[in-house]
């Protein structure tokens, strides 16, 4: 009995000695991120630190003067990019697995077993034909292709289909009927409330897919002005003047991963929560 | 019932309306593209001086594999990728199974879940290509990892990670693990939660030991899942390309051994557009990823048959 006792409490010992260093090894890498930040060049070179240095603003009021890399620019760009990529992939796949969940028409298994078969195609591999058509036709360079291809999300799909198998009966959708209301009604009144926490999930997955994207947009977009926050970040070479001073590029590091940290740690519950449902069940 | 019948109809119609923008969308923009990925692989089609002159696409059939075949280059940049992904690969498996199991399990009781949870996952949501330049920072030649190391006595003043193939590409595993192992975890606990607990009750009952439930009972039952992080894995390892991409500069790491097959592709659309060659390393890459992939599927399956026979084997006995 005390055996058995001693051996879960060195068991337990082990394994949060485990947990913990790997936490720690994670929050330290973000740490470090964030003091280097506020550090001068000389500062940063030496090593590392524990402490915050007081340059936090004279590095962001440096990268934010630096016209080569017009920071604010790209983080617009990506905001912009990213808001109506989810927006829209979020609310397009929602119509297809809702329809495909509650309506029978022909072509309907077929449907859902092509998204999930496609699910498994490396997305890459369109996108070099993707780009191989839009150079012919000339249209790049624009918004209008790195956000609209991004609306048929089969992921997204997926998972909002495994949430509405859950949740959403017939009956409700019957009562509706009964009462009046017409199909499209029927959807945004009814069913978009009731799958909420679902569409939200999928939003800030989208959101942050979008945000950190970088191969496909990289060979879309040539106007410095239209570059976005991955983009921007591959340009700083060791060699360019630009990461001279590591200040500001730590300050850019932390402009371009902060923010989804940020998002993640207030729906962090709902988020490791959401990432099962969108798997196969085990 | 003439009118039930009518109102049916309609209904399927609905169905359909609902559909229309996420197939039209899929149609335009990602299959199309991708048959004529496949289509482009057997055309002569680039552009000269520097993108200016376009040459074709005229018709050369295999002249595009061909190239890719004797020239070897894609095969090696196919190696480095596959190499980098498992380096990252089983190190994050055994330890996402490790913490799931440990997550779930009753006996060690895991206080602070939600706090572990969120910090191991926390780096599959950063940006690739912003981590990977923090990486290339922290581990450059003067970086303070190479400095605190050498003042420690555990690496020589000319040791050099970046200057280095196989520490280059260490690095890039190690990111790339520490980017996907809190995902894996949470998959394989949602796995594991799944698993009736009558079946582990019963087995300790018939007197199994923790170690014999795992490799009898627990890792059998998660076979499909372990199948669907192996398969998703293996898609998103052969498409490495912001990692590598960012952390070399573009230029492949030294000797070309970070070179991943998606680098390479993006080179060859970038200022010469070799569309055609594009296409055929491209449509290589799907042929390979789906021949690995069956490869897998079988393996999952032949195993199912093992313990089967070992049973009625020991019924024999």
């Amino acid at each position: 009995m005390t055996r058995s006792r001693v051996n879960l409490f060195l068991q337990k010992t082990f394994v949060y000695t485990i947990l913990i260093t790997m936490a720690l090894l994670i929050i330290f890498i973000f740490y470090t991120l964030l003091v280097n930040a506020s550090r001068t060049h000389v500062d940063i070179q030496k090593g590392f630190s524990a402490f915050f240095g007081n340059y936090f603003g004279k590095n962001l009021e440096n990268l934010l003067a630096n016209n080569n890399i017009n920071v604010l620019n790209a983080m617009k760009n990506s905001f912009i990019i990213a808001t109506a990529t989810a927006f829209l992939s979020t609310y397009v796949s929602a119509l297809t697995a809702y329809s495909i969940h509650l309506y029978r028409f022909k072509g309907r298994n077929f449907l859902f077993m092509f998204i999930l078969a496609v699910m498994m195609i490396p997305s890459q591999i369109a996108s070099v034909g993707l780009i191989t058509i839009l150079y012919s036709i000339g249209f790049v360079d624009n918004y209008f292709v790195l956000i609209v291809p991004a609306m048929a999300a089969p992921a997204t799909f997926f998972f909002l289909k495994q949430y509405l198998d859950t949740i959403l009966n017939f009956e409700l959708v019957e009562a509706a009927r009964v009462d009046g209301a017409g199909e499209i009604r029927i959807f945004h009144t009814i069913v978009m409330p009731l799958i909420k926490p679902a569409l939200a999930i999928q939003f800030i997955f989208s959101f942050v897919a979008s945000w950190n994207n970088f191969f496909f947009p990289s060979l879309i977009i040539q106007s410095p002005n239209k570059r976005t926050i991955p983009i921007v970040i591959s340009l700083l070479k060791n060699s360019s003047p630009d990461s001279f001073d590591l200040g500001p590029v730590y300050m850019l590091m932390v402009l371009s991963i902060f923010p989804m940290i940020i998002v993640f740690i207030i729906f962090s519950k709902q988020i490791i929560k959401g990432i099962t449902l969108g798997s196969v069940k085990g | 019932m003439k009118n039930k019948r009518k109102t049916r109809i309609n209904y399927a119609k609905w169905g359909y309306r609902f559909v229309i923008p996420f197939v039209v969308v899929y149609v335009v923009f990602s299959l199309i593209p991708l048959l004529s990925t496949f289509f482009y692989s057997f055309f002569e089609y680039y552009f000269k001086f520097g993108g200016l002159e376009k040459v074709g696409p005229n018709f050369n059939f295999l002249d595009n594999y061909i190239l890719l075949f004797t020239e070897g280059k894609f095969f090696k940049y196919f190696g480095n990728t596959m190499l980098i992904w498992i380096m990252g690969f089983i190190p994050q498996v055994i330890v996402s199974l490790l913490l799931a199991l440990w997550f779930s399990s009753t006996r060690l009781n895991i206080k602070a879940q939600g706090f572990f949870k969120t910090i191991v996952y926390m780096p599959n949501l950063v940006m690739a290509a912003a981590f990977s330049l923090l990486f290339l920072k922290l581990f450059s030649n003067n970086g303070p990892v190479t400095n605190f190391l050498f003042e420690s006595n555990i690496i020589g003043e000319s040791f050099s990670f970046v200057d280095q193939n196989w520490s280059t590409r260490g690095l890039l595993s190690f990111m790339n693990y520490l980017m996907w192992f809190g995902n894996t975890t949470i998959l394989l606990m949602a796995g594991i939660m799944g698993i009736d607990k009558g079946i582990l009750e019963s087995a300790q009952v018939d007197g199994a030991n923790t170690i014999q439930t795992f490799f009898r009972i627990v890792l059998p039952l998660l076979r499909p899942i372990l199948l669907f992080v192996l398969v998703t894995s293996l898609v998103g390892g052969v498409q490495l390309f912001d990692l590598p991409q960012i952390f070399t500069a573009g230029s492949g790491g030294p000797e070309m051994g970070s070179m991943t097959v998606i680098m390479y592709i993006s080179r060859l659309l970038g200022v010469s557009k070799q569309y055609g060659l594009a296409g055929a390393a491209s449509t290589l890459l799907f042929i390979m990823t789906a021949i690995v992939s069956l490869g897998f599927f079988f393996i999952f399956y032949r195993k199912e048959v093992i313990p089967r026979k070992s049973i009625r084997e020991g019924e024999d006995k």
